[in-house]
């Protein structure tokens, strides 16, 4: 069960998309969203699915990987579509069931929400499925770097993350052991109604809690003992270097942009 | 030239404390280049007197000196772990990347080393640790002993002079130990970086130039494995056990025979058994 979680999981790969810089990779992906939001009509919604298309075939991502990045969220998506469905009033009057009605524009409504938080997960899910954590928190890093006048902790931040993401391994790892010993003890964790459940999981969280806290203690003093001291003065292995690729990618972002603006304003 | 040198260093955890101290005026000097096992039992303060090797801990009384540079003075902090690099006992809460060549070159990276630098001594440490091939590899998907010689570069990266290992082989499985023992005395012999290795296995220091073994805080042996081994009874007496070979030899000494008690390893052991009954 917890083998199946994808979050910040990373396919290592050398296409065009892999070896796009970060900050190209995470200005495209805020770019994406907001087309998405902006996207109101079917023909703006095909311009968005055939970028997302073509990137995922660039990336030789696997259909498999991104159906499997979905799948958590299909209760999401069916929710939201049935609401948008349930709620939404207009002319066309479909079928009308005591007192639920469903019209025409209703259906239209729930399927490109559902749609669109599909399209909204399959992008996020493109940016960490090719690009290292690490490589993320960088570029992540370096554009939020202005911020460092206003005393924001930029660097802090970043390391965190990259530290967060590095250990989520480790602690299912852990995970899995304590769960494994409490099942050896006769715990049940599979059985019984979702609070008897959520109440099994408590003497799982303790151990892990506190095996998490001993670990950031190891952790803080072998990165003292490598010399950590914060952001200042620090260099890196890997420096980002904006290629030409980058500035064509970013270009297609803003060109699409533009389109879909002009869909908007056309009406279709 | 000393490289470490400690005197009347006494530890206690709280400054209040009355009570014992975990470490009771230790003297202790290290010759640079030279490989010197720490041996002791659990609670004997090793650890501790690693962890003062580099300032993670400041001694409650006494001096801790690395290479002429006193621990306490906070400003020469970094040099001291310039010099002075710890790999610790868990190789899991030490690694910080999700890829092996960016948790080596988190050390460099700290230590503002230009970024063209820290390539080439990442990629030779990675070489000196036998693990250049999984440089691209995330640190979670390797075995213990590959995190732990993983660990062991990250530290090599930062070109320290002496390598402080407190217990590195305590979580792993035979052979994981058998590479990072041996690496680490490569180490030592090609690259000339003085290792304190710390330990409880008695096998582990049978290589080391030098042996020091630790009860209640003080040092109760210091020589030669060779040295120190053969004193059977006053090892057994604080706890520890000698090495197989030895414990031989000595039963059947007590059994009436004429052998050698410093015949380590198992082939002098074998070779001793050879002269007597053949």
């Amino acid at each position: 069960m917890l083998k199946d979680i994808t979050l910040g999981q990373f396919f290592p790969g050398t296409t065009v998309v892999h070896r796009l810089d970060p900050r190209t990779k995470l200005i495209l992906t805020v770019l994406y969203i907001v087309l998405l939001f902006i996207a109101v009509s079917w023909a703006s919604y095909g311009v968005v699915f055939l970028f997302l298309v073509c990137s995922i075939c660039l990336s030789r991502i696997r259909l498999k990987a991104i159906l499997s990045g979905l799948k958590p969220l299909v209760i999401l998506i069916l929710i939201t579509g049935l609401l948008n469905l349930f709620y939404t009033r207009g002319e066309h009057l479909l079928f009308r069931v005591w007192k639920i009605s469903v019209y025409w524009e209703g259906v239209r409504t729930a399927v490109l929400m559902a749609l669109r938080i599909m399209l909204l997960i399959t992008g996020t899910l493109l940016l960490t499925y090719t690009t290292s954590p690490i490589q993320l928190t960088d570029g992540l890093e370096k554009l939020l770097n202005p911020l460092k006048k206003l005393r924001v902790p930029v660097h802090e931040l970043s390391m965190m993350m990259s530290i967060a993401l590095r250990f989520i391994p480790t602690l299912i790892e852990e995970t899995d052991k304590i769960m494994n010993a409490q099942k050896a003890r006769g715990a049940e964790f599979d059985t019984g109604n979702i609070f008897q459940k959520a109440k099994a999981m408590l003497p799982l969280l303790v151990p892990l809690f506190i095996s998490a806290f001993r670990r950031a203690d190891e952790l803080a003093t072998a990165m003292e003992s490598r010399c950590y001291h914060g952001g200042e003065g620090r260099t890196k292995l890997k420096v980002l270097r904006m290629e030409r690729r980058d500035w064509i990618a970013l270009t297609v972002g803003v060109l699409l942009l533009v389109l879909v603006i002009l869909l908007r304003r056309l009406g279709l | 030239m000393k490289i470490i040198r400690t005197e009347k260093l006494t530890f206690r955890y709280d400054a209040e404390d009355k009570g014992e101290p975990i470490l009771k005026s230790l003297d202790l000097e290290i010759e640079e280049g030279t490989f010197v096992a720490v041996l002791g039992h659990n609670g004997s303060g090793k650890s501790t007197l690693a962890k003062h090797m580099n300032g993670i801990l400041l001694p409650s009384g006494g001096k801790v000196w690395i290479d002429g540079m006193d621990t306490a003075e906070e400003d020469r902090l970094l040099d001291i772990r310039r010099t002075v690099g710890m790999v610790f006992q868990n190789p899991d809460n030490q690694i910080v990347a999700n890829v092996v060549e960016d948790d080596v070159a988190f050390g460099p990276e700290n230590m503002g080393v230009p970024s063209p630098e820290i390539r080439i001594r990442v990629d030779e440490a990675l070489k000196d640790v036998g693990m250049y091939e999984y440089r691209t590899h995330a640190p979670h998907l390797l075995s213990g002993g590959q995190k732990q010689r993983v660990a062991i570069a990250g530290i090599v990266a930062m070109r320290p002079r002496c390598i402080v290992l407190d217990e590195p082989t305590a979580m792993l499985d035979p052979s994981g130990r058998r590479d990072v023992l041996e690496t680490v005395h490569r180490l030592n012999r090609e690259h000339g970086i003085t290792v304190l290795l710390i330990t409880h296995h008695m096998d582990e220091c049978i290589g080391a130039d030098r042996l020091i073994v630790m009860s209640d805080g003080q040092i109760i042996a210091d020589g030669t494995p060779r040295e120190v081994f053969p004193r059977v009874e006053m090892l057994r007496g604080s706890g520890l056990d000698v090495p197989a070979t030895v414990g031989l030899m000595f039963e059947l000494r007590k059994a009436g025979f004429d052998l050698p008690l410093d015949a380590l390893s198992v082939e002098e052991c074998a070779e001793a058994l050879y002269r007597v009954f053949a």
